[in-house]
């Protein structure tokens, strides 16, 4: 949980108190709707996630000519497969391959794209990582467990403008005979921003 | 602006701090300020450049020390006082009034208008493109070689510090865009070619770089001039 400021219990903090007078003036002037701000809560709350994201990676691991339109053109690749909407207006996708790894940031806000790995985690929205990332990915990468070859390539895309980007994380190995579902359920978010690479299923 | 959002680089801020199974939202008021942002942009009561730069111009301590959605927070109040939504009595005198009467938080008056309901979920399902057609040809085409201005605006841009004054080469092409240092100050959309531009991470962090690292950047035109390739 983070702080937001020495408030005592049953007293509210200054955040919940600013968010409730904007949105109740602007219900009493009426120009803005309870029902609405409640719907597209419950929209991210409940269906726009990482899975969205994870289906595309399965998709273009077991299907080369999928993998090729998302390599070229992602906005159209992933609306193929339904996905599409706000913050993912312009996608790109980045493909991990052993020489190349790809890792995601904003440096100035936190843009992310939504629509693919719904709303981002608090650590991609700090200051630690916004910093860090361009300047000093192979450390970054290691804290997150994520220690790279020396020669493998380290491209960071800082998401300056209005395009989105997905990385398409290695397919592991030992998953040849899996299903492009079973396949989904490996791939993580933190492997789609790039911070991970997908674990091979664990053996039973 | 020179402001304390523009962290590439940084040094000073520790590790990054993961949170094992972290929830969409933290807090019941994070909800409801994230459902905001959808709810006034669908009414222009501000636009998403604006929105940005209304950030950037929050005090910087506040800034570091307070979480993503008080940003926002810091931003709406900005934005709708400054565009003449609300005034500042008004608004203060509300937070007050929640303040002191914690339990009105729960029992805000509710509107419904199932028509603008409508509207934002299919804000969410399609999304808001500021991509524009333009007239003007594109001045560069992939491979071009480009250096990004050594600009220091006081108001809103999209180039970051770390990367201004340096060398690069033109990786793609999207297309025009609503240019947000135009945006940002109500001087219209001024629609922009915007490139992906490769910059060798040597080129901006010097020694410390990692040796065939590089950084891309989406890059409006206006932040590009032409280069010669340099020898050797």
């Amino acid at each position: 949980m983070m702080g937001y400021g020495g408030h005592h219990p049953g007293q509210p903090s200054m955040a919940e108190a600013l968010t409730a007078a904007i949105e109740s003036l602007l219900i009493e002037k009426g120009l803005i709707s309870s029902d609405a701000i409640d719907a597209v809560v419950e929209k991210y709350e409940r269906d726009i996630g990482p899975l969205n994201g994870a289906r595309v990676v399965a998709r273009a691991w077991v299907d080369p000519e999928y993998k090729s339109r998302l390599l070229t053109d992602a906005t159209s690749a992933i609306a193929e497969l339904g996905i599409k909407g706000m913050q993912g207006e312009h996608m790109v996708v980045v493909e991990n391959t052993p020489e190349v790894h790809n890792l995601v940031v904003c440096t100035l806000c936190s843009c992310y794209p939504w629509p693919v790995l719904g709303l981002p985690p608090n650590w991609y929205k700090t200051p630690a990582y916004r910093s860090r990332a361009v300047s000093d990915p192979r450390g970054l990468l290691r804290e997150f467990g994520l220690e790279l070859d020396e020669n493998v390539q380290i491209r960071v895309w800082d998401s300056s403008a209005e395009i989105r980007y997905m990385v398409l994380p290695e397919r592991p190995a030992g998953t040849e005979g899996m299903t492009e579902e079973e396949l989904a359920s490996l791939v993580t978010r933190d492997a789609m921003i790039g911070v991970a690479k997908v674990r091979p299923p664990k053996k039973s | 602006m020179n402001g304390v959002h523009d962290l590439g680089g940084m040094h000073g801020f520790g590790p990054v701090v993961v949170e094992p199974d972290e929830p969409i939202f933290h807090a019941e008021w994070e909800k409801r300020a994230f459902g905001l942002l959808f709810a006034t942009m669908a009414k222009g009561m501000f636009n998403l450049d604006q929105f940005r730069h209304g950030i950037e111009r929050m005090d910087p301590v506040h800034y570091l020390s307070s979480s993503y959605y008080e940003h926002w927070l810091g931003t709406y109040e900005r934005c709708l006082v400054e565009n003449g939504i609300l005034t500042r009595g008004e608004l203060e005198a509300r937070v007050r009034h929640f303040l002191r009467e914690p339990d009105a938080i729960k029992r805000l008056p509710r509107r419904e208008d199932p028509a603008f309901k409508e509207a934002l979920l299919q804000l969410v399902a399609e999304g808001y493109s500021t991509h524009r057609e333009v007239s003007a040809p594109p001045k560069f085409k992939v491979g071009d070689h480009v250096v990004t201005v050594n600009i220091h605006p006081a108001g809103h841009t999209r180039l970051p510090r770390y990367a201004r004054g340096k060398r690069g080469v033109i990786e793609r092409w999207h297309g025009a865009f609503v240019f947000p240092d135009t945006n940002a100050h109500g001087l219209g959309e001024s629609p922009q070619h915007c490139y992906t531009v490769r910059f060798d991470a040597e080129e901006i962090w010097g020694r410390s770089a990692g040796k065939g690292d590089t950084i891309y950047l989406d890059l409006w035109e206006p932040y590009l001039e032409a280069a010669v390739p340099q020898g050797g």
